[in-house]
């Protein structure tokens, strides 16, 4: 793919700078192009050359899309599904005995390996991209998109939503964490426990406001993002915060209507500071 | 006829008192091309100066991460808007204008071949224009993006008005394309000058051919994906949503099917331009004619088969995709044809660096520069990897700009003494060339590296510390670099206007038709008609200009107060028609505001309005028709050098016979775009087949078919009668089909209506209802037709040599007949052939 790129960014800026020059000899000589072969001319640069330019482009750039696609292969790719809606993305992992890990704003996945990301909407149209580990996906109502994506090396890899999707379509950020190959069942396995601490003052709190929506349960799907390991969470909101512990957690609480405005979790206006306090620190325990 | 030969001064006043239009409330009459094709320039002047605003507003909200300038709510609409104003009211509508004002010069023509037309199109124009700007001024602008995605734009995701002021607006918009389309068509086919054979027509004429014949086939998958959406969003009936049948890749396919032809819609006028420009600078002919006609008649064709190149990344099966992607690649051909035919010109001539040459270098830099980007999109797995991120904004200002802005820069400069009577000042134009050229290449060069960089289009902000900062930043500053070159852009041209040089006439030394005017042109343009015997008139006869002024050629004598022009076999430029244009006239603008009725009650859900709109509109329609033609049979009559034509109502080939034809061609779309879509969702939607589909009823099939058919049949019966000269019969076989379109349409909209499951239930009885509709409206206007040609048999304007309306209405009843035949296939038949296998 790169190679690709780069072949194609020599190639235009030499055919740039060709024509440019041309075009700027013309005004500073005399009648040199007399003997020019205006049909030769035409029909060399103008067809002959794209025609085969353009063929050997077409080859080189169906056999690289080609090889992109989610084909079954010896190995065998990894399912997982990435589910986007307004304004964050849902994802949910399989261990290896086959049991959901459901999550949200991070995908896990194995380094080293295909993963197959089953792409699918919830209400609008928005589109998977994590620019550094392949090209994007959209996620349609309606319709599943399978992408194939291999991380080479452990680490994060930022993504965000590439297809406008409403207001808040700038705050629909997710990270993709790929893990050694020899970690990703530990890693899925901690996410699954990675439960808030039941006995914390503010499960009491959570439960009566916010657990309508969300689930702290990586096992079963929730209507908000899931909760699980948001304490090990690099951001809140799909990226509107960066995720500094308890304080961000009160912030987003406290002020996600300014913050992310349309979003759809309700105001917190009605619950006072020791309240708003107490959630924070009970989903500080989600790890 | 013969009388003394006038003056030349004496002829300029007869042909004036003429073609001339009436001052203070008179000038909402004018229909005359030199007025209506001013308007519509600064028309869209003043919307590109709005949209260009817009665009400084998303540089500063982006100029620096986190930037809080403006909320999201308030970004996302002056983005949509942005991108709206540029292409709807801006570009399109600013080569109306100039294809309005330059053709009949360049053709050797008086005037279009519809002149009422083009005044209702540029206040279709203006007022649909107006809507969507008065629509953000109140803050309630469409956000959902200018190509308006859907689920996004649907009433769950967009409950508000924003959404229907984009559908109804740009869809009253789109009528003045669909007339310009029209009217550009037929008047380069029939208003030439004598002896202009298509291939001695001014290269210019050939792209504005094939570019109106473009958006006759390109506009309408548009206007059917509006009109659905807005049924969807007023009535709930399902098209694109999925839970009932739906799909929302539908309006991906009709819009784009639409859209992509849209960019060579812009582009071409332009290269039109510079096919015509640049050989003036080059001081040497233009090269390689014929190859470059042939080039943009495939780059027509091929920009219908690169639609899906917008959709990449929707999850097309590949070898779909890389069918698009080797045709997106094939278009770059006919480009290069054209750009080397270009350098070949300047190669073989002298060139000089006039202003204009100025803004055609930059055109081929900006240009080039987004083509061979466009080349890298439509590379399948780059795109992937582009797509929807600043890399693909940047390559679409390249070509847009580049191969629209610029090179109608060049134009401007190049025709300024045409419209104005005087030279451009220098120094601004350059300084404001170098301004915008440099501004813009800051701003858009480096956002191709942001879009590498992983920036998506369309945020409202962005965070700090990922490289995109200084990125942003600089392109905000060559942003404004830019907004101030094209402000001073303005200043020049109204310097110019007021204080340039008075030009000579032919200042360039050009030669084609146009110089041949006196500067400024008069309303009447030539007060006689040169005759054209190659394609560079002004080398053949370089004192064209004073001869027609001394009224040497043709149609130099004025007669009855006719506004005369001739009427040309489309291929030789034989004159076989004296043309009599329609006077100034309040009838279009009377007919723009029903219109406007119309869409304003849609909008605020006025919809008893609806049924005073409609009613107005017919009225005001069938007046406008109505006030045309001849009581009487025309007699051939002497339009000089010798020959003698008859009057246009006496002729076959007239140009109304080819508005309706053309006009049923843009029809035709909207009805295939319509199968296209019906068709789509039961193959690809998911849902399908659908619970229930259409019962079958034989009688009412029986009576549709009865109706559908003896409409025009009778039709047929009357023209023939006409041929034998029985008026009579001809009026009474017109109430007979005026009878049987009132059949067909009470049939074929009981079909869906008595015999189908409720519209709203599934996409299959939403597109059942919608297409027998179609056919319904069809069939009812056909019985106002048949109504209208009985009255004027009645009345006179009927014989068996002024037959139009006869024949227009049996075109019209035929083609009826067989989009009811399709439709009747498709709902009756393809079902019980798709459906066979899988419904008990």
């Amino acid at each position: 793919m790169a190679a690709l790129w780069w072949v194609m960014f020599f190639m235009a800026t030499a055919i740039l700078l060709g024509v440019c020059a041309v075009a700027l000899y013309t005004l500073r000589r005399e009648r040199r192009g007399r003997g020019l072969h205006v049909g030769r001319f035409v029909a060399g640069w103008g067809v002959a050359f794209p025609v085969t330019a353009l063929a050997v482009l077409l080859v080189i750039a169906l056999r690289t899309g080609e090889g992109m696609l989610p084909k079954p292969g010896p190995e065998g790719a990894l399912r997982v599904a990435a589910r986007g809606q307004q304004w964050w993305w849902s994802f949910t992992q399989w261990d290896a005995a086959g049991n959901p890990v459901h999550s949200a704003g991070e995908l896990h996945i194995p380094a080293g390996r295909a993963v197959d990301v089953h792409i699918t909407a919830a209400d609008v149209i928005h589109s998977f991209w994590v620019p550094r580990l392949t090209g994007k996906l959209d996620a349609i109502p309606g319709h599943e998109n399978v992408l194939r994506l291999r991380a080479d090396t452990p680490g994060i890899y930022e993504g965000q939503c590439a297809e406008f999707c409403g207001l808040q379509h700038a705050q629909m950020d997710f990270r993709v964490i790929a893990h050694p190959p020899e970690a990703y069942a530990a890693a899925l396995a901690a996410l699954a426990t990675a439960r808030p601490d039941p006995a914390h003052p503010g499960a009491a709190d959570f439960a009566a406001n916010c657990a309508s929506c969300h689930g702290t349960d990586a096992r079963a799907k929730s209507a908000a993002p899931n909760l699980a390991g948001l304490a090990q969470r690099g951001r809140i909101g799909g990226g509107t915060l960066r995720n500094e512990g308890q304080e961000s957690v009160l912030l987003w609480l406290r002020r996600h209507e300014t913050l992310k405005p349309g979003s759809r979790e309700p105001s917190h206006a009605a619950l006072d500071d020791a309240t708003l306090a107490r959630i924070a620190g009970y989903l500080e325990t989600a790890r | 006829m013969s009388m003394t030969p006038p003056t030349p001064i004496r002829r300029h006043r007869l042909l004036e008192a003429i073609w001339g239009t009436q001052p203070g409330l008179g000038r909402l009459a004018a229909v005359n091309h030199n007025i209506v094709g001013k308007r519509f320039m600064m028309t869209a002047f003043v919307f590109f100066a709005i949209g260009g605003i817009l665009a400084m507003l998303i540089r500063a909200q982006l100029a620096r991460p986190g930037h809080v300038f403006m909320p999201p709510e308030q970004y996302n609409q002056v983005f949509t808007m942005h991108g709206t104003v540029m292409m709807f009211l801006f570009a399109i509508p600013m080569f109306e204008g100039l294809a309005l004002y330059l053709l009949p010069k360049m053709l050797g023509a008086r005037d279009l071949a519809f002149p009422r037309l083009s005044a209702f199109g540029y206040w279709c124009y203006l007022l649909g224009g107006s809507f969507i700007i008065g629509a953000m001024l109140a803050g309630v602008a469409p956000d959902g993006g200018w190509f308006m995605y859907t689920p996004l734009s649907s009433s769950t995701y967009s409950p508000g008005i924003n959404a229907d002021v984009w559908l109804l607006g740009i869809t009253f918009v789109e009528i003045s394309a669909i007339s310009a389309a029209v009217e550009f068509t037929a008047t380069i086919l029939k208003l030439r000058g004598a002896g202009m054979a298509l291939r001695r027509m001014p290269i210019i004429a050939w792209y504005f051919l094939v570019t109106a014949v473009m958006m006759l086939v390109g506009f309408p998958p548009l206007i059917l994906g509006s009109i659905l959406l807005e049924i969807e969003r007023t009535f709930g009936l399902p098209f694109f949503d999925p839970a009932r049948g739906g799909d929302p890749l539908l309006w991906q396919h009709l819009f784009w099917l639409f859209g992509h032809p849209e960019v060579y819609i812009i582009f071409l006028p332009a290269a039109g331009v510079i096919s015509t420009v640049l050989p003036v600078f080059a001081r040497h002919r233009l090269v390689g004619y014929n190859a470059i006609v042939l080039a943009l008649i495939a780059m027509g064709f091929l920009s219908f088969g690169l639609w899906v190149h917008h959709m990449f990344a929707v999850g097309i099966p590949h070898m779909a995709v890389g069918f698009f992607s080797a045709a997106s690649m094939a278009v770059a051909i006919p480009t290069a044809v054209q750009i080397f035919a270009w350098l070949a010109t300047l190669l073989k001539g002298r060139p000089r660096l006039d202003l204009p040459m100025l803004y055609l270098l930059g055109f081929f830099f900006i240009f080039v520069n987004g083509g061979l980007t466009g080349v890298m999109v439509a590379v399948v797995p780059f795109d992937w990897q582009v797509h929807d991120s600043y890399f693909v904004v940047a390559h679409l200002h390249y070509v847009l700009v580049g191969g629209f802005v610029f090179p109608l820069m060049a134009g401007a400069y190049y025709w300024m003494p045409l419209v104005t009577g005087r030279m451009p000042i220098y120094h601004l134009g350059r300084a404001a060339f170098w301004l915008i050229f440099v501004g813009f290449n800051l701003t858009f060069l480096l956002m191709h590296l942001t879009g590498l960089l992983g920036m998506p289009r369309r945020v409202y902000t962005y965070p700090a510390g990922i490289g995109w900062d200084w990125l942003n930043l600089l392109s905000s500053v060559g942003g404004f670099l830019t907004a101030i070159g094209f402000a001073l852009f303005a200043v020049d041209m109204l310097m110019q206007r007021r204080f340039g040089q008075h030009a000579p006439r032919n200042p360039w030394g050009a030669e084609s038709l146009e110089w041949s005017l006196p500067l400024p042109p008069p309303s009447y343009n030539a007060a006689s008609l040169g005759p054209v015997e190659s394609r560079d008139p002004l080398a053949d006869r370089p004192d064209l200009g004073r001869e027609q002024a001394a009224g040497q050629h043709y149609l130099a004598t004025p007669r009855h107060g006719w506004m005369e022009t001739l009427g040309v076999e489309a291929v030789s430029g034989r004159p076989d028609q004296l043309i009599l244009l329609p006077q100034p006239s309040l009838v279009p603008l009377w007919t723009s505001l029903a219109t406007a009725l119309c869409f304003l009650a849609v909008l605020l859900k006025q919809y008893w309005l609806v049924g005073v709109g409609v009613p107005l509109v017919l009225g005001c329609a069938l007046a406008w028709l109505w006030s045309m033609g001849l009581r009487e049979d025309p007699a051939p009559v002497p339009i000089g050098h010798g020959e003698s034509a008859l009057p246009h109502p006496g002729v076959a080939s007239q140009p109304g016979w080819w508005g309706m034809a053309l006009l049923l061609l843009a029809d035709a779309a909207l009805y295939a775009s319509l199968l296209f879509g019906a068709l789509f969702l039961w193959v690809v939607a998911p849902g399908w087949p659908p619970p229930a589909l259409l019962g079958f009823s034989p009688s009412l099939i029986l009576l549709a078919l009865a109706g559908l058919l003896g409409a025009p049949l009778a039709g047929a019966l009357g023209l023939a009668a006409l041929r034998r000269g029985r008026v009579g019969a001809c009026a009474l076989l017109s109430l007979l089909g005026a009878g049987a379109g009132l059949l067909a349409a009470a049939a074929v909209a009981a079909l869906p209506l008595w015999h189908g499951a409720p519209p709203a239930s599934h996409a299959y009885a939403a597109t059942a209802l919608v297409l027998a509709l179609y056919v319904a409206l069809h069939a009812a206007l056909g019985t106002i037709m048949a109504l209208y040609t009985a009255a004027r048999c009645q009345a006179g304007y009927v014989s068996a040599m002024r037959d139009l309306a006869p024949r227009n209405t049996l075109m019209w009843q035929g083609y009826t007949a067989l989009c009811g035949l399709a439709a009747l296939l498709l709902l009756q038949l393809w079902p019980w052939m798709a459906g066979a296998g899988t419904t008990p």
